[in-house]
């Protein structure tokens, strides 16, 4: 009876926050996310062949999505909520662009990454909007729109910034498992030294769990380093004695951090509003 | 066994002393000052626009010259305002910014809903330059505006849960910022007359 109540109390609670929220971002699936089907597979093929050249050479990031319709959400809302989920654009350089077009509504956006702000101004991405995208959507040339469309936008962004790192930092997909693999040495690592002593096996505990989160996932304070000690320590003398199972589930907590699909994701840029709104 | 619990507590309880909050209150203030120089940065910029923007309107639409001269009295009154960062921990003074900037706010919708009139300077190209601008410089009021809010909670929250606010009171005396609040009218869209 009671757990009833808790779900029906439960449900109350979080129905007005489901709600609250407009249009769901979608997933990034890679430079082109045509949810709306507006362009051909060959375009779309050539499209990403032509922004992921750009990314290599420039590092700036320049990425197209498609919905059917905004559902009533306004436009400026949704696309900055898509840009702070994505986070196109390098970190600290800022250099993201996303092309939105809203197909039912006819009405699309150039949301601009706070670096490109100089060079892909309101006025230019207004521009580019009015001058070359709109005329070729007008006739219901989606292709030659996002093709001339992105070609102006690259073309302004062009030599705003360099690519200083190696291509081989972009694929951060072995990086992720790595704090997991460490989890299993350590844990394997107490499990030994736990038939040696409790002492050591928990001073390893002690040593590797602020390690691993500290260089592996991310930089913890002194406190955050203390804390995760003493949470290695009384985790270590108390792994050996749970059976394995419960062991894995909670080793394989740790991890959830590791990025999934595509082998393509936003690499950290932020956004401030920047860009231009238009329709067709 | 249990020397090693009370070992452990203890721990804990130094920890949680340790971590009075004193260094996260503090960023969080930083933080609030941050976004609060984006929100100033964006207002500005649609102050710059206002004058360009006023002189392109005139050559077309001499006749509204209510309108334009709301704009420009409206302009000079978030001018007149001063801002400090004092403004931020004080109800009053901080109401009252929202409201010039408000009023400059419908004065320029009001200005944009009766150019619809003028085919003329709507194809002007310096005019929908103009509108660009202006459309993403109240488009980044917008974002500052809300990242600034959602900084100011984190802020204001973080002075005022248990181990800070004790630390807050004998250490810091930082005081609670004030938040951007929806306001009346801001929601609705200006009213457009058919006559």
């Amino acid at each position: 009876m009671k757990k009833y109540l808790l779900i029906i109390v439960s449900a109350i609670l979080f129905l007005p926050a489901a709600w609250g929220y407009a249009l769901e971002v979608p997933e990034l699936k890679g430079r082109v996310n045509d949810y709306a089907d507006m362009i051909s597979p060959e375009t779309e093929s050539l499209l990403d062949e032509r922004l992921k050249s750009f990314e290599t050479s420039d590092s700036t990031q320049i990425v197209i999505l498609t919905v059917n319709s905004l559902e009533g959400d306004a436009l400026e809302d949704f696309t900055i909520r898509v840009a702070e989920k994505w986070k196109i654009g390098q970190t600290k350089k800022d250099n993201g662009v996303i092309l939105f077009a809203s197909k039912n509504d006819r009405r699309m956006r150039i949301e601009v990454g706070r670096g490109l702000e100089g060079v892909l101004t309101d006025l230019l991405s207004g521009r580019i909007l009015d001058n070359v995208i709109r005329p070729k959507f007008k006739n219901g040339d989606y292709d030659g729109g996002f093709l001339d469309g992105t070609g102006s936008i690259i073309e302004a962004c062009r030599g705003e910034f360099k690519n200083d790192s190696p291509p081989v930092s972009s694929g951060n997909d072995s990086s992720g498992n790595l704090p997991i693999i460490f989890f299993f040495v350590l844990y394997f690592a107490v499990m030994l030294a736990s038939r040696v002593s409790k002492i050591l096996s928990g001073s390893i505990g002690a040593a590797g769990l602020p390690a691993i989160v500290h260089f592996g996932l991310f930089p913890i304070g002194l406190t955050g380093i203390i804390i995760s000690a003493i949470a290695g320590f009384i985790l270590a003398l108390i792994f050996p004695h749970i059976p394995i199972g419960g062991g894995y589930s909670s080793g394989s907590s740790g991890g959830g951090s590791s990025f999934g699909g595509g082998g393509f994701s936003g690499g950290g840029g932020s956004f401030g509003g920047g860009g231009s709104s238009g329709g067709w | 066994m249990k020397r090693l619990i009370t070992l452990i507590a203890a721990a804990a309880v130094a920890l949680c002393l340790t971590s009075c909050g004193y260094n996260t209150m503090q960023a969080n203030e930083e933080e609030v000052f941050a976004a609060w120089g984006d929100v100033e940065a964006a207002y500005q910029r649609r102050m710059d626009l206002i004058p360009n923007l006023v002189e392109v309107v005139k050559g077309y639409a001499a006749h509204e010259k209510d309108t334009l001269t709301a704009v420009i009295e409206a302009r000079s009154k978030v001018g007149s305002f001063q801002v400090t960062k004092d403004v931020l921990k004080d109800p009053a003074a901080f109401q009252k910014f929202q409201s010039v900037q408000g009023d400059l706010s419908s004065a320029l919708s009001k200005l944009m809903v009766v150019v619809e009139k003028y085919p003329d300077l709507k194809a002007n190209q310096n005019f929908t330059d103009l509108q660009h601008q202006l459309e993403g410089t109240e488009n980044r009021i917008n974002v500052a505006r809300v990242r600034y809010n959602q900084a100011v909670q984190k802020f204001n929250t973080s002075i005022r849960v248990f181990p800070n606010s004790f630390t807050n009171s004998i250490l810091l005396h930082l005081e609670r910022k004030e938040p951007f609040k929806s306001q009346e009218g801001a929601s609705t869209a200006p009213k457009v007359n058919f006559k």
